[in-house]
């Protein structure tokens, strides 16, 4: 066991103990950015003017009418921009746009001494468009090659020379929608100039780092001008890692020009039309079986909708192709990536970043093939499961594969399947218009940031003469329960208890050049540097205490808030040997840094082993369809996932229902509708409010839902033991639209194999029940095709050029990194 | 710009405000009560719960005037002298919350379901609560947090 991983016995790590900010939450007296202004003099609200296009010039921008209006101070445009007019890191996102590129595309913004007289004069600026054609769906921008950014490849193997001898190769299509953030919280900042120009952003950031680079850009300053500050977010789900930093420029380049402090809040709506999204996707993919079921190729070409620029949108593509084996070992494998390059929103991170959208297609293709392949999913399922010695597609040994193993294995036990099953097939023999069904996925999530370089975290503990301590680290709280975690990991390295332990709001000038709070890492990341910098404050504690109690410097125990010896009767307090330790002029603070070792990737050839470690689990879903509506009802969800030895259990289990119900509302409710029509409305989204944008709310939750955590599962070389646990489990949530596949497919006779729209609304469940029946449908999806002629997955032209990052190409330049 | 009179968590204010003007806006712009959050705009989410005369109302759904010559209960209002409520300590100790951005709402709700029903079954209180959204927890936790102070405030009731 690696001293990381290493845990005393009966630490604060590992308690389930409540939320670090839940007093504050019950009480109203957690504070989000938006509560900051209404206790600041002095305040400009800004509000934006949005473009009625989803394409087109802006050929005249007369801001002077809202300047007549009462109460606008000033209108925002490029003009005043004194450095770089761009909102992102690419540098292919003007702040302030000449070309309108999505419907409701900010193209200026304009300041006031209230919200209303901001919007009002909003309303005032005079915007001449000239439109342009617009590309609004995948499939339109497929077919008028409209693409952005790299085309990555991962390959293994001959594909084509496998499928040419299986016994069984199926094609098939896929296109799986995107999903709003819909954080509670919408995007929100306000900015401060300090003296000397200095100036100081609160934001809902996942990324304050970057916030503050593209402040500064903005800007023309230096990094070390601006501070970013969050106190805390009201959800972020990816959508606060590179959407705030526009919306934090924005309020910083009015706070400078005005010299007042300025508020940027979204409205919900606002939030919903201007914001990125995830990625929704088109694929292609054919794949082959031997007679026992056992994948034997995988041909996919994966199209995501990028949105009007390219954002996150090449590391989200690389995480769904190194993701398109979930948990199933697939000897020869070709995925082609690209992204689209359409007239929306800037489609972003979303909790497992393309992990879900590469794991659907996977997951598409075993649930379609089943009856035709005359094997129960769950077996066909259950026979692909990597084993002990075998390689991902992109050539990383997968580590721990047996515990897919345990996890799936658990959940039939605990989950009395087989015996349901049987109550299943008696239920649906008996009902002519109701059917259920139970599916089981597996998911296998890699835990690391694709790209090396970002694996790396810093944290900057105080210990005050008092004894009392205070954490700074570089990851954000979004309700995550980061900073709990953090408490937890504190105090028991320093051996006190979790009430001397207070958390500081994560800011750029305590702790510098951070990566995203992203990628389920906080903890690990963050956890590991607060660890380090602990350490070296009790490595410098350790001789005072020697002294003190005249034993060998080796032998000083950190436990419960005293200093001793182990099995000896002489103690110290903690506060009191802090002290002293003052006293004699030892330094009580420590800056602590993590760096995760042995990642290496090579994003150009889609090959290495860009994870620490997998994360496991398995979820058993079972659902009632009704066949007259394709209503549906989840009747019981048993789950069982591996967060190795959980550093805090009430928040690991949180995360895992929460995110299991965000996926099933991704993959069964919430439906984002583009205007695709040729009427001037042509781009505007539709579901632009909880009014029409569905969210799963209580009357969705699964009537019964059973939770257990992996047990025995420390992980070595990771703080304490422990595993992430953000994103994997929304992936869970799988076992919900596959349980919804087999439901309907119980309509038609055995061995029927049902193509499923993604999400699977009740509508859409109406047309698999439809189909399943031979009554026919809408043609949503293409059709399951056995046999040489169906889909062949398009191939990249000589064109196309791989990713090549730059984070990679300068890590190799400086010969820094791995 | 009308006069109101309304008392907000037991202090009594006067104010002048616009008609238009929510009372979300007024408890959070106006009294700096800023405990009651916004979250949809559209009366969806119900993150802006407050009591209006003991009964839940949706804030951003309500004109300040309306409460004119009425008691309003915010969240901040809840805890009496330092003491939680029975329903803000069981969402505190069963995790009944991540982000917290519902909470308060949450909780306003669940206060006045259980002044309705002080003994709802499962599916009363999934009903109950249908009003507000969660976007973090997956309700799982805020249903046990209802059960447990259903549970709290009966033996308070039998104990007082």
């Amino acid at each position: 066991m690696t001293p990381l991983s290493s845990r005393p016995a009966s630490s604060p790590v590992g308690q389930s103990i409540p939320h670090e900010s839940a007093a504050l939450h019950v009480t109203g007296r957690a504070l989000y950015t938006d509560d900051l202004w209404v206790r600041t003099h002095g305040v400009l609200h800004a509000h934006p003017v949005q473009a009625p296009h989803a394409h087109a010039l802006v050929t005249r921008l007369h801001t002077a009418p809202a300047l007549e209006v009462p109460g606008v101070v000033r209108v925002l445009t490029a003009d005043d921009v004194p450095g770089v007019n761009d909102a992102g890191a690419k540098l292919d996102e003007p702040l302030f746009p000449s070309e309108v590129m999505f419907f409701g595309h900010a193209v200026c913004w304009v300041l006031g001494e209230s919200l209303e007289a901001a919007r009002l004069g909003a309303l005032a600026v005079e915007v001449d468009y000239e439109p342009l054609p617009s590309i609004v769906t995948v499939r339109q921008a497929i077919e008028a090659e409209s693409f952005q950014g790299g085309q990555p490849r991962l390959e293994r193997g001959d594909v084509d020379a496998r499928l040419a001898a299986a016994a069984h190769v199926f094609s098939g299509e896929l296109d799986l929608a995107g999903q709003e953030h819909f954080y509670l919280e919408t995007q929100c900042a306000l900015a401060h100039v300090d003296e000397a120009g200095q100036v100081f952003v609160q934001s809902s950031t996942q990324h304050p780092t970057e916030t503050q680079d593209i402040v500064a850009h903005v800007l023309g300053l230096a990094s070390h001008a601006v501070t970013v500050q969050c106190l805390r977010m009201g959800g972020g789900f990816g959508g606060k890692e590179m959407q705030p930093h526009g919306y934090a420029a924005v309020a910083a380049l009015g706070a400078t020009l005005t010299g007042r402090p300025v508020r940027l809040r979204l409205t919900r709506s606002q939030d919903i039309t201007m914001t990125g999204k995830r990625h929704g996707f088109h694929a292609q993919w054919r794949a082959g079986f031997d007679e026992a079921g056992h994948l034997l190729a995988l041909d996919a070409t994966l199209t995501s909708d990028g949105g009007w620029s390219l954002d996150l949108s090449e590391p989200v593509l690389a995480r769904a192709l190194c993701h398109v084996d979930n948990a199933y070992w697939i000897p020869d494998v070709r995925v082609n990536g690209r992204i689209a390059k359409t007239h929306k929103t800037s489609q972003t991170a979303f909790r497992g970043f393309g992990g879900p959208q590469g794991m659907l297609v996977v997951e598409d293709v075993l649930g379609r093939c089943a009856p035709r392949l005359g094997i129960d999913p769950s077996e066909l399922r259950r026979v692909n499961f990597y084993r002990a010695g075998q390689q991902t597609p992109y050539g990383q040994t997968v580590r721990h594969p047996e515990r897919a193993v345990t996890c799936w294995e658990q959940v039939l036990t605990d989950g009395g399947v087989a015996a349901r099953a049987a109550q299943i097939a008696s239920f649906n023999a008996a009902h002519v218009h109701t059917k259920r069904a139970l599916a089981l996925t597996p998911v296998k999530f890699g835990i690391s940031f694709n790209f090396t370089a970002f694996n790396q975290a810093g944290a900057l503990v105080h210990v005050y003469k008092d004894g009392s301590v205070l954490v700074n680290h570089g990851g954000t709280e979004m309700g995550q329960g980061l900073h709990t975690k953090m408490l937890q990991v504190a105090a028991t390295t320093l051996g006190v208890p979790l009430s001397s332990v207070r958390l500081a709001p994560t800011r750029t000038d305590k702790v510098p050049n951070t990566s995203a709070t992203a990628a389920s890492s906080g903890a690990d990341l963050n956890g590991a540097a607060v660890k380090d910098a602990c350490e070296q404050i009790l490595d410098r504690l350790r001789p005072v205490a020697s002294e003190r109690l005249g034993v060998p410097v080796d032998a000083v125990v950190f436990a419960g808030g005293t200093v001793g010896v182990t099995g000896g009767e002489q103690v110290v307090a903690w506060g009191d040997l802090v002290s002293q330790a003052y006293y004699q002029r030892v330094q009580l603070w420590a800056a602590g840094f993590y760096r995760t070792e042995g990642l290496h990737w090579d994003s150009t050839r889609m090959h290495g082993s860009p994870f620490k470690y997998f994360s496991y689990g398995a979820a058993a879903t079972e659902v009632e369809v009704d066949g007259f509506t394709g209503a549906y009802r989840l009747r019981r969800v048993d789950i069982v996932h591996d967060v190795g030895d959980s550093l805090s259990a009430l928040v690991d289990i949180g995360q895992i229902e929460g995110g299991f119900v965000q996926g099933a509302g991704w993959l069964t409710l919430e439906d984002l509708r583009w205007d695709e029509s040729h009427t001037p409305a042509r781009g505007r989204l539709a579901t632009a409010s909880a009014s029409t944008y569905k969210l799963p709310s209580f009357s969705e939750m699964p009537e019964v839902f059973n939770v257990a955590l992996l047990e025995r599962a420390h992980e070595d070389g990771v703080v304490y033991g422990s595993k992430a646990v953000g994103e994997p489990p929304l992936m869970l949530a799988i076992s919900v639209r596959e349980a919804l596949r087999q439901a309907a497919a119980a309509f038609g006779p055995p061995g029927t194999s049902v193509e499923l729209a993604s999400p699977a609304t009740p509508e859409a469940v109406f047309w698999a029940v439809r189909r399943a029946r031979g009554d026919g449908g809408l043609p949503q999806t293409a059709p399951l095709v056995e046999g040489g002629l169906g889909v062949v997955p398009e191939q990249p032209d000589a064109t196309a050029r791989p990713l090549h990052p730059r984070s990679e190409q300068l890590a190799r330049q400086t010969g820094a990194g791995d | 710009m009308t006069r109101i009179n309304v008392t907000v968590d037991g202090v009594r204010y006067s104010d002048e405000v616009e008609p238009r003007t929510l009372l979300v806006q007024y408890l959070r712009e106006g009294l700096g009560k800023t405990g009651t959050v916004v979250g949809c705009d559209t009366s969806n989410c119900g993150a802006c719960t407050v009591h209006l005369d003991g009964t839940s109302v949706k804030s951003c759904n309500v004109l300040a005037v309306q409460a004119d010559g009425h008691e309003v209960t915010t969240i901040e209002g809840l805890a009496t002298d330092g003491e939680l409520h029975p329903v803000q300590r069981a969402f505190h100790e069963t995790h009944a919350l991540q982000c917290g951005y519902c909470t308060p709402g949450m909780i306003m709700q669940a206060c006045d379901l259980l002044k309705e029903n002080a003994d709802p079954s499962e599916q009363e209180i999934r009903e109950g609560l249908e009003g507000n959204l969660c976007r973090c927890t997956g309700y799982h936790n805020i249903v046990k947090a209802v059960q447990q102070a259903a549970k709290d405030l009966s033996s308070q009731a039998v104990g007082s």
